[in-house]
């Protein structure tokens, strides 16, 4: 099998496992107050410091959650609540229109039910947002601003964002500014504190830790409104028991991937460049869609280094994924919902793409476990996959 | 043969997809999304393509071990369907979805792209038994859908699997449940997938509007009535005609024909409904066109509706003589035609009715 989805999830770190399957069998609730209970929250507490550690936070910054998801609607909606709640004007959320679902419904669901006014930051032809983008929407009326959420690293293109100057323009008019960090860490150099974001999410399962487990990153100043109500076991913003053995897998990943950055960054843009050169010179109508990679941003690529995202004109990104996966080659035709029904993708409609182009595309994600084997298969596969698919894509004059 | 089955998440379609791989062949099962807005749970026993119905799909595809995909179809299915069977009620005339759908989705666009992306047969969960390119009428006559199946070209057919054409439905059930899909009690779907509420009226008022005209007297010529469009009326409706004045001979009467151009619907007596001669256009003949008058068996609707017949290919069209009279043909229909035989009767053809008499 050649994997090359790590941007849907990435294998387990084998020592996040063995860390994490120890941790199974050792009781303790982090909040009881006897033994069991002070090793387990001195267990917590441990991870939360390494963690903190990995990602230049302060230990009380670490809000653990259930993942992704939930981090990013407990920023974007316990900013806004906690921000409209000190001062009612606040009803303006500026996001851009690339974010993951998990903030996009979030802000939606605002503007729907709590009555924000949205205001969606426009991204260049690379899935960028700029700056002066940012500081215009500011500054036609910087006391309606509950917050900011632009995402560190796009999920689909792999576009990096200048995430630290927006932050800077967001706190020059007094703002928070939430980034969704899920696709960054491990792959590009994050560091909390000097990234001037107020809220960052990340989640275990993209860097080598478990499913359902992950970190909100809330600076000390900054006050969130609950989702979860209960014991308050977090910073009073997160309730419900800790789930320790979820949190030292998380924890060691976390450690993992960040030590392994800058060795993992280079190693993953060439094996990345030669699956998309390799791709180009076999498909050579091909589009490589999203930033080149060439240029630096707060010290890392501008681009994911495990992220090569190609637009195949004529073909039907669900005959392509068809295709490879009866070769055994695993990729994504980008966001995928319930139904499993592949929509055009809103990230290249944003960046100014066709809806035929935004059908007819395939996201290859590599990973901590991709060797150049599985660049070698897909370069095998391609030619003849896509002309496969291309004669699928054009429809016949229907019969009869 | 590397066999793609269409599996909409209900019991027949899904044994069919068993049934393919028992066969040996090498199956990978397809849900064809057919609304750009699913809905998330299925409502009773109409409409389809809910969420609930790909997740059905889905499980049975692990329980049988095949490769599973959702194949969005959503914008085909709106222009060749949908908006077709919106047109036609517009224009005067009770067009056939499923037939349509038939024709167009599951054997043009989805067998297109199957014969394309290396697959040799699309496999479905029809009744109607298909063997050398012949197809007939499925064993069970209670389930038979070889009527919303006999537009199919030569072509298609060659391309097609019926696995379930052998079988009573009531066994399929069992065979289900023995095979431990859990799909096995999952009501039977009724009524067109795309109108979950089962209000076909609603439906076609909601995308047509109103567009008044009268209900005329066919043998007086008298006005009766007003309607709101001859998209609420079928030929051969008797209810829900909202006349006031009884006919003066006290039989009830019935809708004989529509005119959409004037918006006239014309009604009368019952026995101004039979009709002993049809006129269809678009034929399929699916062992080619006969050279002469053919006898045959004549099936005007879904369910019912067989009378014996003589059929003549005249012009690119088909002239269908009833030896006896029919009553209530709906134009926009099709007349499957049926050589009657012991093994099951035959499919010769079919054709979209365009004028009775």
């Amino acid at each position: 099998m050649t994997y090359l989805d790590h941007a849907a999830t990435t294998p387990m770190l084998p020592e996040a496992v063995a860390a994490m399957s120890q941790a199974l069998s050792t009781l303790g609730n982090a909040s009881s107050l006897h033994g069991s209970g002070r090793r387990a929250r001195r267990t917590v507490e441990e991870c939360r410091e390494s963690i903190a550690e990995a990602l230049g936070a302060r230990p009380s910054e670490v809000v653990f959650t259930g993942g992704g998801t939930e981090g990013d609607n407990l920023a974007v909606k316990g900013l806004f609540w906690q921000r409209r709640a000190a001062d009612p004007r606040r009803t303006r959320v500026l996001a851009s229109t690339i974010e993951h679902h998990a903030v996009l419904d979030a802000v939606s669901w605002l503007a729907d039910h709590e009555g924000a006014e949205v205001e969606w930051l426009r991204v260049d032809g690379y899935g960028r947002v700029h700056p002066e983008t940012l500081r215009a929407a500011l500054a036609r009326d910087p006391n309606s601003v509950a917050l900011v959420t632009v995402m560190w690293a796009n999920n689909e293109v792999g576009t990096v964002a200048p995430v630290r100057e927006l932050a800077e323009v967001a706190a020059g008019y007094g703002v928070p500014l939430h980034t969704d960090a899920v696709q960054a860490v491990g792959q590009l150099p994050v560091h909390f504190g000097r990234s001037g974001t107020a809220a960052l999410t990340l989640t275990g399962h993209k860097l080598g830790g478990p499913y359902g487990a992950g970190v909100l990153l809330l600076g000390r100043e900054v006050a969130a409104t609950p989702l979860l109500h209960g014991g308050g076991q977090e910073r009073d913003v997160r309730s419900g028991t800790l789930d320790v053995p979820a949190i030292v897998g998380l924890a060691t990943a976390i450690r993992h991937a960040v030590a392994s950055q800058l060795r993992s960054t280079i190693r993953l843009g060439r094996l990345r460049d030669e699956l998309v050169d390799g791709i180009l010179a076999k498909v050579p109508d091909a589009v490589f869609n999203g930033d080149p990679g060439d240029s630096v941003i707060d010290g890392g690529p501008s681009r994911l280094p495990s992220n090569a995202h190609v637009t195949f004109p004529g073909c039907e990104g669900d005959s392509l994924l068809m295709l490879l996966d009866a070769r055994g080659i695993e990729c994504s035709t980008g966001a995928a919902c319930t139904a499993g029904v592949a929509q055009p993708s809103h990230v290249l409609l944003a960046m100014g793409a066709a809806p035929a182009a935004a059908r007819g595309s395939l996201r290859f994600s590599l990973g901590r476990t991709s060797m150049a084997a599985d660049v070698a298969d897909v370069l095998d596969a391609i030619e003849p996959v896509v002309s496969r698919a291309r004669g699928a894509g054009i429809r016949r004059v229907a019969a009869s | 043969m590397k066999v793609l089955a269409a599996m909409s998440g209900g019991v027949d379609s899904s044994v069919a997809a068993a049934r393919a791989v028992d066969a040996g062949h090498e199956v990978v099962g397809v849900h064809l999304a057919l609304s750009a807005q699913p809905g998330t749970l299925r409502t009773g026993a109409r409409g389809c393509c809910t969420k609930e119905d790909a997740a059905d799909a889905r499980r049975v595809a692990d329980v049988i071990d095949i490769p599973f995909y959702v194949w969005d179809f959503a914008q085909q299915f709106t222009a060749d369907v949908v908006d077709d069977f919106v047109a036609e009620y517009a224009a005067g005339r009770t067009p056939n979805p499923c037939l349509r759908c038939n024709e167009r989705i599951k054997f043009t666009a989805l067998l297109d792209r199957a014969c394309a992306l290396g697959f040799d047969a699309v496999c479905t969960g029809h009744y109607a038994r298909l063997c050398n390119g012949v197809l007939r009428r499925a064993m069970d006559a209670g389930k038979d859908q070889s009527y919303v199946l006999a537009g199919l070209t030569a072509d298609q057919l060659a391309h097609a699997l019926f696995p379930l054409g052998d079988t009573a439905k009531a066994e399929i059930r069992v065979e289900a449940t023995r095979r431990g899909l859990a799909v096995a009690d999952k009501p039977d779907s009724h009524d067109i997938c795309f109108i979950p509420s089962g209000d076909t009226r609603a439906f076609l008022a909601d995308r047509l509007g109103s567009r008044p005209g009268e209900l005329v007297d066919e043998e007086t010529g008298e006005v009766l009535g007003h309607h709101h469009g001859v998209h609420g009326f079928t030929v051969g409706q008797r209810r829900g005609l909202g006349l006031q004045k009884p006919a003066p001979d006290g039989r009830p009467r019935f809708v004989l024909g529509l005119q959409a151009g004037t918006g006239t619907v014309r009604v009368g007596p019952a026995q101004r409904l039979d009709i002993g001669m049809i006129e269809a256009d678009r034929p399929v003949w699916t062992a080619g066109a006969p050279d002469g008058p053919v006898a045959c068996v004549a099936q005007v609707r879904a369910h019912g509706g067989c009378v014996s017949a003589v059929a003549e290919a005249v012009n690119g069209r088909m002239l269908v003589r009833l030896r006896e009279p029919l009553r209530g043909v709906a134009l926009g229909q099709a007349v499957a035609l049926y050589r009657p035989d012991a093994d099951g009767d035959v499919v010769l053809g079919s054709a979209t009715i365009t004028a009775t008499r």
